[in-house]
């Protein structure tokens, strides 16, 4: 019965991603992993683009390659079969061929390393950040701060599958998002009170890992405005699966106005915070 | 069977016409053991036990992840203990046992004409200090207190985080087993370079021979730092020190570069020997020499030296600086042109040849083909700039799957079916071994091609559970697994008709493509072997 439940709700499910409603939402984009997905996730940020464009690349370069090997693997099984081909030949060398499959591989590296390494230097910091987030992983929930915003701080929890309203998705949804104004360049600042966690958005194709004792620097930039999921992926403990990670990326206005409602329900919380600390 | 039967050359050898054979009593024979083919059937049956309970908890786990929400294991530390045993029992007590000790015990000094080991002793405690170390690995299981992943990175690992004996259980089995590699290693090493039959020059030694050889170096290189490391790990649980505590001014990252210096040769460990028996298997039954023996050579040895230099990008997440991470990337990606050479060279050595697929060249080919894409797929990977987006997802379990569960594996199973008639004296059943072939590979495809999708989509490792996007591929995935499943059952069976089976096989039941050393002696071969020292010309 249940696998049957399920199966209806997967075909839904793949139908439902095929459509563009996801994206058509008022509350601006979503960036989420899809049911059936075989591919990255959507970008939504400068960075996931690039990411995806090199990806593309070297897929159809892996794509061909494989097929290639198999194509040969076949024909060898089909041609050479001991029916077919009953006397082996004894040839055992071919100068010729064999720097061919030495240096055709390393050219086809190169061509695929110029951009990588371009890549890496784009994503690794910005030297003009808009403004800067620290993002600190704790057991088990995240906690994000904005110095620009007078160290403004956030506590970002899962919520609990029963307490869960109707579409938010469940294990991707917290209490308090991290919200960052669409079309900035957000110097993130990662680190750890306790074990090792790793502060990752699909959506942005952004990853640090978040180290105790360290601080590392990264990038990201929302190109809209919605709502981005990630989620913790480097093990921390019994609740590794529960500390999601839902970015809310809204107008420079709105989040103006959001900082200055959280400073105040913040100033008003903050006793008891400091205390339980 | 029949065919096989057929290259019968001298019929069936008694075994008792030498009159040297005298196999001492059980006691003496299999706790005691000096005698490498003794010592390589331990380390097999070994491997069979470490693989089993290791596949067993592959079960629960995909059991587990087969629907969103599930309730197969309860807690998240539970989860954590068996993911990280999972991948310590498949590295150190499944395939490095039959690959190493088990394959290399057996066929090492066979196929260079040596009549045993050159230390017979320490090849006896190099295989008895695993039964402990399995003890200890499973009481860090049922314990349920390693919850660190198999890369055991603190502070997760640390006292403070993992506070169990079950933690410095499993820390200390794989000292045991580290001392085991190493003296196993030693033995290798001295073995190959100063017991060859006359005659055989290092270029002309069989390539498995190259591949242990290579291995043992890379083992004898990498598992002191390895055991440096986990060492320091123990005093930081145990005795005050903070070598990766940032509080007392250590350094998390600081065990990232040690495990890592060792864990990436230790990938090469795994899968060199299953090169090794795969230019066999390949050579034999396209009864070609292989192509381009040197390429094959120094390919193994150019793999094994570029992979003591590539280690971090393992970590280009944690925290690197960006120049590190852009050497550390174009080095990664060099190693795919030795890996290239390896591949297209196998497939030379069938073009042209006259092809026989039986079992363990179906597993061969299997192995090229599933190799491949665990290459590519680590070509991606190597992009430090992709890895942002796909590291720690199930896109890099998929990736060392590919490689390991289904490359390294599938190289087991080539040498097994390869070798049976060799160590038992009695064929396998071939219908049944292509049974086996077929239902694996469909199995291991249908487990872990889907999870490049969950990879690319996100999905991180080491997850008991997951948000419903993620249940499509993972419920195909988890088919997958049950497939491979009863593919153990049906190996299981294979074993069980090779042994009860009354038929003897010829000295070199796979004919005139089976050329090395080991196919001039009996199967099974007399106990001692190369009384006369063999020449070769």
């Amino acid at each position: 019965m249940r696998i049957v439940k399920w199966l209806l709700a997967a075909v839904a499910g793949f139908v439902f991603s095929l459509s563009a409603t996801p994206f058509a939402w008022a509350q601006g984009v979503v960036g989420e992993p899809r049911p059936w997905e075989m591919g990255m996730q959507r970008s939504f940020g400068p960075i996931k683009d690039r990411i995806i464009h090199l990806h593309d690349m070297v897929l159809v370069i892996i794509t061909v390659i494989t097929l290639f090997v198999a194509g040969l693997l076949v024909w060898v099984m089909v041609r050479y079969n001991a029916k077919r081909n009953p006397i082996p030949s004894q040839t055992s060398h071919n100068p010729i061929l064999e720097v061919a499959w030495t240096v055709i591989p390393v050219l086809i590296l190169v061509v695929m390393a110029i951009p990588s390494f371009r890549l890496i230097y784009y994503q690794d910091r910005t030297p003009d950040p808009d403004m800067t987030i620290k993002v600190t992983g704790h057991q088990w929930y995240w906690e994000y701060t904005y110095p620009d915003q007078g160290n403004l701080d956030i506590e970002s929890r899962y919520v609990h599958d029963e307490d869960l309203k109707p579409g938010q998705p469940r294990l991707l949804t917290v209490d308090n998002q991290l919200v960052i104004p669409v079309g900035k360049k957000i110097r993130i600042l990662t680190t750890s009170t306790d074990v090792i966690h790793s502060f990752f958005i699909p959506s942005f194709g952004v990853q640090r890992y978040a180290i105790p004792g360290r601080t590392i620097e990264t990038w990201m930039e929302a190109d809209q405005i919605g709502t981005f999921y990630g989620e913790c992926n480097q093990i921390c403990g019994q609740d590794h699966s529960r500390m999601p990670i839902s970015v809310k990326a809204v107008s420079e206005a709105d989040f103006k106005t959001w900082v200055a409602e959280a400073k105040k329900s913040a100033s008003v919380a903050e006793l008891p915070k400091v205390a339980s600390r | 069977m029949a065919a096989t039967d057929s290259h019968a050359h001298g019929g069936d050898h008694a075994h008792g016409d030498h009159g040297h054979d005298h196999k001492p009593g059980f006691v003496k024979r299999w706790l005691f053991s000096t005698n490498h083919k003794d010592i390589g059937t331990l380390y097999l049956i070994f491997a069979v036990v470490g693989g089993t309970v290791g596949g067993v908890l592959s079960e629960i786990m995909r059991a587990q992840l087969m629907f969103p929400g599930n309730h197969v294991v309860t807690e998240g530390q539970e989860w954590n203990t068996i993911i990280t045993s999972h991948g310590l029992l498949m590295i150190f007590f499944s395939v490095m046992p039959a690959l190493i000790g088990g394959f290399g015990n057996w066929f090492i000094p066979l196929m260079i004409g040596a009549p045993d080991m050159a230390f017979p002793r320490l090849n006896n405690i190099s295989f008895w200090l695993l039964p402990p170390a399995l003890v200890l690995i499973c009481i860090g299981l049922l314990m349920g207190e390693s919850g660190s992943g198999w890369t055991l990175y603190p502070p997760l690992s640390n006292a403070t985080y993992e506070p169990g004996m079950g933690m410095d259980c499993t820390l200390f089995a794989l000292h045991l087993a580290g001392a085991s590699s190493l003296l196993g290693s030693m033995n290798f090493i001295v073995t190959i370079f100063n017991m060859r039959a006359p005659g055989m020059t290092l270029h002309k030694m069989p390539l498995f021979i190259w591949s242990e050889l290579v291995t043992a170096f890379l083992l004898v290189l990498a598992v002191p730092v390895l055991a440096g490391a986990i060492t320091m790990l123990i005093c930081d649980r145990n005795f005050g020190t903070s070598f990766f505590d940032p509080t007392g001014g250590g350094d998390p990252v600081l065990f990232q570069h040690l495990f890592w210096f060792f864990g990436h040769p230790e990938v090469y460990i795994m899968i060199l020997p299953g090169f090794g028996i795969i230019s066999h298997v390949i050579s034999t039954f396209s009864r070609k020499p292989i192509f381009g023996y040197l390429g094959m050579v120094y390919a193994m040895v150019a793999i094994g030296v570029v992979g003591f230099v590539v280690w971090a990008h393992h970590m280009y997440l944690s925290g690197i600086s960006v120049d590190t991470r852009a050497y550390f990337m174009g080095a990664t990606m060099v190693i795919a042109v030795p890996t290239g050479v390896k591949i297209f060279s196998w497939i030379a050595t069938m073009w042209g040849g006259s092809i026989d697929l039986k079992t363990p060249m179906l597993w061969a080919i299997g192995f090229i083909f599933v190799f491949t894409i665990g290459g590519v797929t680590g070509v991606v990977l190597a992009n430090a700039g992709i890895d942002e987006a796909v590291h720690n997802t199930y896109y890099v379990i998929a990736h060392f799957h590919y490689v390991l569960s289904l490359g390294a594996v599938f190289s087991i199973f080539a040498g097994f079916y390869y070798w049976i008639g060799k160590m038992s004296g009695h064929q396998y059943p071939e219908f049944w071994g292509k049974v086996h072939f077929w239902l694996t590979f469909i199995g291991v495809n249908l487990t872990f091609f889907p999870q490049h999708f969950l990879g690319l989509s996100g999905m991180p490792r080491r997850y008991p559970d997951y948000p419903a996007a993620f249940a499509g591929w993972n419920f195909v995935s988890s088919c997958g697994a049950y497939i491979s499943g009863l593919a153990m059952l049906v190996f299981f069976y294979v074993c069980f008709r090779t042994f009860t089976s009354k038929a003897h096989v010829a000295d070199n039941y796979w004919g005139e493509g089976a050329t090395t050393l080991e196919w001039t002696q009996t199967s099974p071969p007399a106990f001692h072997t190369y009384l006369e020292m063999p020449r070769i010309s």
